[in-house]
C-alpha cells in the first residue's frame, strides 16, 4: 500500500513529476558523465602514450615528437647505435610527410608515414595486408572514402609538391593492400604508411636517410630512465624523452581536473536533492489533509515515512536511470565531437564506462533519494492529527 | 460488567493567543455496549474536541478515558495509533477519502495497515460495499461517487477493521436533506447490527434517531435524553 500510495501520488501531478524527472536525470547524466571523463582521462592517457610498449622517443635536437618539420639525418647509423644500446629491445624510425594523389577532380592530401613494418608502433591493421613490398600501402578508412578507392587499387602518391611551382619531387603507383587504424592521428585526418626507405626515396634528396622520430622499446626490467640518459649520451643530435616522465605531468594536471569534476558531479546531486526534497515537501502540505486522515485512522507513523521516502526514492530512481541513459548518449555524442578535434588521435577516449562507475552514481542517487524524502517525511509524520483536520474543515 | 466507554471529568484547553480557550470543562458520562448516542449542542460548544478524545487522535489536559477497559488517556503516539487502527472507526463530516484510491482500495487501506491478508481484505471489501449499497462502485475513484456515495464509502471503510466504537462527527452536515435521511436510515441499521456509535450532528432528525442525546455548551453537558 505504501508503495502504490507513492506512486499514486506522484502520477497526480504529472507535469510537475515530469520536469522533477527531468532535473534528477539531467544532473544524473551530469554526474555520470563526470565520472566517466575523469576515469577516461586517467586510465587513457598513459595508456594512449604508451600503445606498443615503446616508452621512449628520439626527435630532432629541441623539439618534441611531430612538433616541426624538422627530421634527423644519418638515421640508419643512429638507429643502428641505438639498438646497440644496452637494455633497448627495439628501435621504430618514422618519417612524417604529405603526399597527394587526385582522386576524381580533387587533390587529397594524406599523412603519410614511412615505417619499418616489423617494428611500426603507429597503427593497427583492420582489414587486408600489411607492408609487404615496397608498392603496398595502408590507409585508414578516411582516406578510402576521400580517395574512392577500395583494397587492391592501384594508386598514384606524389610527395614534395611546390604549390608555388606546381611540381612534386617523387611520384609513384602503389597498390591499396590493406585498411588501418592509426593511433596518433585522428578519424577525419586521411593517413596512410608505406616502407619507410620508399618514402625516403620519394623525397629526394631532402629526405634520404631522414627520419622524423624513432620510438625506442626498453626491456620490460630495466630502468626506463638509464636507457634514456644512456641514449642521450650516444646520440648528441637528438632530444630523448621519456613518457613516463610526461604522463606523470599529465597525471597530475588529471588530478585536479579529477577534483573539478567530482565537485561539480557532487553540486549537481546536491541540487537533485533539492529538487526532489522540494517537490514532495509541497506535494506532503498539499496532502496535510489526507494524511492526517490516514493517521486519524489509525495509519502507523512508520508507514506514512515509508510512503513519503519511497516517493523520493521513486523519483530519484526513474529520473536516475534515464539520467544514465542520457549520460551515455552524451558521452558518446561529446566523445565523437571531441574525436574530430583536428589532430585528435583515434585511440584516445575521453568517456570511459565502467559498470563500477553507473554503480556509484546510482548508488549516490539512490542515497540521495533516501535523503531527500527525510525531510518531507518527517514532517509528514508528525503532523498534528486533530489540528490538521479541524484547520483543513474549516478550510 | 463495566461500559464500554467511561468519560470521568475529562477536560481539554486550547492555549490561544489571547489567553486559554476551555473547550472542554470537566465532562463525565458513559456508553454502553450497543448504544448510539447522539452529541449536540451549539458551534463551538466542544463536541470535536469531544469526539477527538474519544477517538484517541487528542489527549485530555485532565480527567481519564477507558475504552473496552483500555485507558486511553496514557496511550503514547504509538499504542494510540494502534488503538484507531483497531478499536475505532472515524467518520468526517467531509468524507475525506482519499482521492488517488478507488472506493475498494479507500475501504482496504486500514485492513492493510493491520496486516490482513489479500484475499480476505478482498472478500471483507466487496462484504462491506454490499452491506452500505455500492456493490457496483468498487472501482469508481471518489470523484466519480456523490456526497453520498463518498460518505457510505467513508462508513465502510470505518468499519473495515470491526471496531469497538463507532465515532461520527457531523456526517450529515454536508448532504442533502433525502440523502441525509438515507444516511440516517443506514446508522439505524448499524446500531440494530450491533455497532455502539456516538454521533456529533447539528441535525434534528439524526439527533432524534439516536437512543440518547447529550446536550452540550460551553464545553460542558447541561443536558441528557433519553427515547
Ligand atoms: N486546535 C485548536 N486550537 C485552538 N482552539 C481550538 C482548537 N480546536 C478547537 N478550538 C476551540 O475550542 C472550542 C471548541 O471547538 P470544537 O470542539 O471544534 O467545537 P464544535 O465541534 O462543538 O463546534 C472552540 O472555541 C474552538 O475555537
Ligand atoms: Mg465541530
Amino acid at each position: 500500500m505504501p508503495f502504490r500510495l507513492a506512486l499514486l501520488a506522484l502520477l497526480r501531478h504529472k507535469a510537475r513529476t515530469m520536469l522533477a524527472l527531468l532535473g534528477i536525470a539531467v544532473s544524473a547524466a551530469l554526474l555520470l558523465d563526470m565520472v566517466m571523463l575523469a576515469t577516461g582521462m586517467r586510465d587513457n592517457f598513459q595508456g594512449f602514450l604508451l600503445l606498443r610498449g615503446y616508452q621512449l622517443r628520439v626527435a630532432p635536437k629541441g623539439t618534441l615528437p611531430f612538433d616541426s618539420d624538422a627530421t634527423i639525418d644519418s638515421a640508419a647509423t643512429l638507429v643502428a647505435a641505438i639498438a646497440r644500446v644496452s637494455g633497448v629491445v627495439a628501435v621504430s624510425p618514422v618519417l612524417g610527410a604529405q603526399s597527394q594523389t587526385t582522386a576524381h577532380d580533387s587533390t587529397v592530401t594524406a599523412f603519410t608515414l614511412g615505417i619499418d613494418p616489423r617494428v611500426q608502433g603507429d597503427y593497427e591493421l583492420l582489414r587486408g595486408a600489411d607492408l609487404a613490398d615496397s608498392v603496398s600501402i595502408v590507409a585508414n578508412e578516411r582516406w578510402l572514402a576521400l580517395t574512392r578507392h577500395r583494397l587492391g587499387d592501384t594508386v598514384q602518391l606524389a610527395v614534395g609538391y611546390d604549390p608555388q611551382l606546381r611540381t612534386v619531387v617523387g611520384q609513384r603507383a602503389f597498390i591499396v593492400r590493406g585498411v588501418a587504424r592509426f593511433f596518433y592521428t585522428g578519424t577525419t585526418q586521411p593517413t596512410i604508411a608505406m616502407r619507410l626507405p620508399v618514402l625516403q626515396e620519394m623525397g629526394g634528396n631532402a629526405r634520404r636517410d631522414h627520419v622524423s622520430l624513432l620510438m625506442v622499446k626498453a626491456g620490460d626490467d630495466v630502468d626506463v630512465e638509464a636507457v634514456r640518459a644512456r641514449i642521450q649520451a650516444a646520440g648528441a643530435r637528438v632530444s630523448v624523452i621519456s613518457l613516463e616522465g610526461a604522463t606523470a605531468q599529465v597525471e597530475q594536471r588529471l588530478a585536479y581536473f579529477r577534483q573539478l569534476a567530482l565537485v561539480l558531479g557532487s553540486i549537481s546531486l546536491g541540487v537533485g536533492i533539492l529538487l526532489v526534497t522540494t517537490l514532495i515537501t509541497i506535494g506532503v502540505n498539499e496532502r496535510a489533509g489526507e494524511i492526517a486522515v490516514m493517521r486519524a485512522i489509525g495509519v502507523a507513523k512508520r508507514s506514512i515515512v515509508t510512503q513519503v521516502v519511497t516517493e523520493g526514492l521513486l523519483l530519484s530512481g526513474v529520473g536516475a536511470f534515464s539520467g544514465l541513459l542520457i549520460g551515455l548518449v552524451t558521452a558518446q555524442w561529446l566523445e565523437r565531437i571531441l574525436a574530430d578535434f583536428p589532430g585528435m588521435p583515434a585511440t584516445f577516449r575521453f568517456f570511459v564506462f565502467q559498470p563500477h562507475d553507473a554503480g556509484l552514481a546510482l548508488g549516490m542517487l539512490g542515497s540521495a533519494g533516501v535523503l531527500a524524502g527525510i525531510y518531507p517525511a518527517w514532517r509528514a509524520s508528525s503532523l498534528p492529527i486533530a489540528g490538521t483536520l479541524r484547520r483543513e474543515a474549516v478550510a | 460488567m463495566s461500559a464500554l466507554v467511561q468519560v470521568r471529568d475529562l477536560a481539554r484547553d486550547y492555549s490561544m493567543g489571547s489567553g486559554p480557550v476551555h473547550a472542554l470543562r470537566g465532562v463525565s458520562f458513559d456508553v454502553e455496549q450497543g448504544e448510539w448516542v447522539a452529541i449536540v449542542g451549539p458551534s463551538g460548544c466542544g463536541k470535536s474536541t469531544l469526539l477527538n478524545l474519544l477517538g484517541a487522535v487528542d489527549s485530555p489536559d485532565a480527567g481519564s478515558l477507558t475504552i473496552a477497559g483500555e485507558r486511553v488517556d496514557r496511550l503514547d503516539d504509538r499504542a494510540a495509533t494502534t488503538f484507531r487502527l483497531r478499536r475505532i472507526g472515524f467518520v468526517f463530516q467531509r468524507f475525506y477519502l482519499m482521492p488517488a484510491l478507488t472506493a475498494a482500495e479507500n475501504i482496504e487501506l486500514p485492513m492493510a495497515e493491520a496486516r490482513i491478508v489479500r484475499t480476505e481484505r478482498r472478500a471483507r471489501v466487496q462484504e462491506l460495499l454490499g452491506y452500505v449499497g455500492l456493490a457496483g462502485r468498487a472501482d469508481h475513484r471518489p470523484s466519480q461517487l456523490s456526497g453520498g456515495e463518498q460518505q457510505r464509502v467513508a462508513i465502510a471503510r470505518a468499519l473495515a477493521n470491526k471496531p469497538a466504537l463507532l465515532l461520527a462527527d457531523e456526517p450529515t452536515g454536508e448532504l442533502d436533506a433525502a440523502t441525509g435521511l438515507e444516511m440516517i436510515d443506514l446508522f439505524r441499521r448499524l446500531n440494530r447490527d450491533g455497532t455502539t456509535i456516538v454521533v456529533v450532528t447539528h441535525d434534528a432528525q439524526m439527533a432524534a434517531a439516536a437512543a440518547r442525546r447529550i446536550q452540550m455548551r460551553d464545553g460542558a453537558i447541561i443536558a441528557e435524553a433519553v427515547t
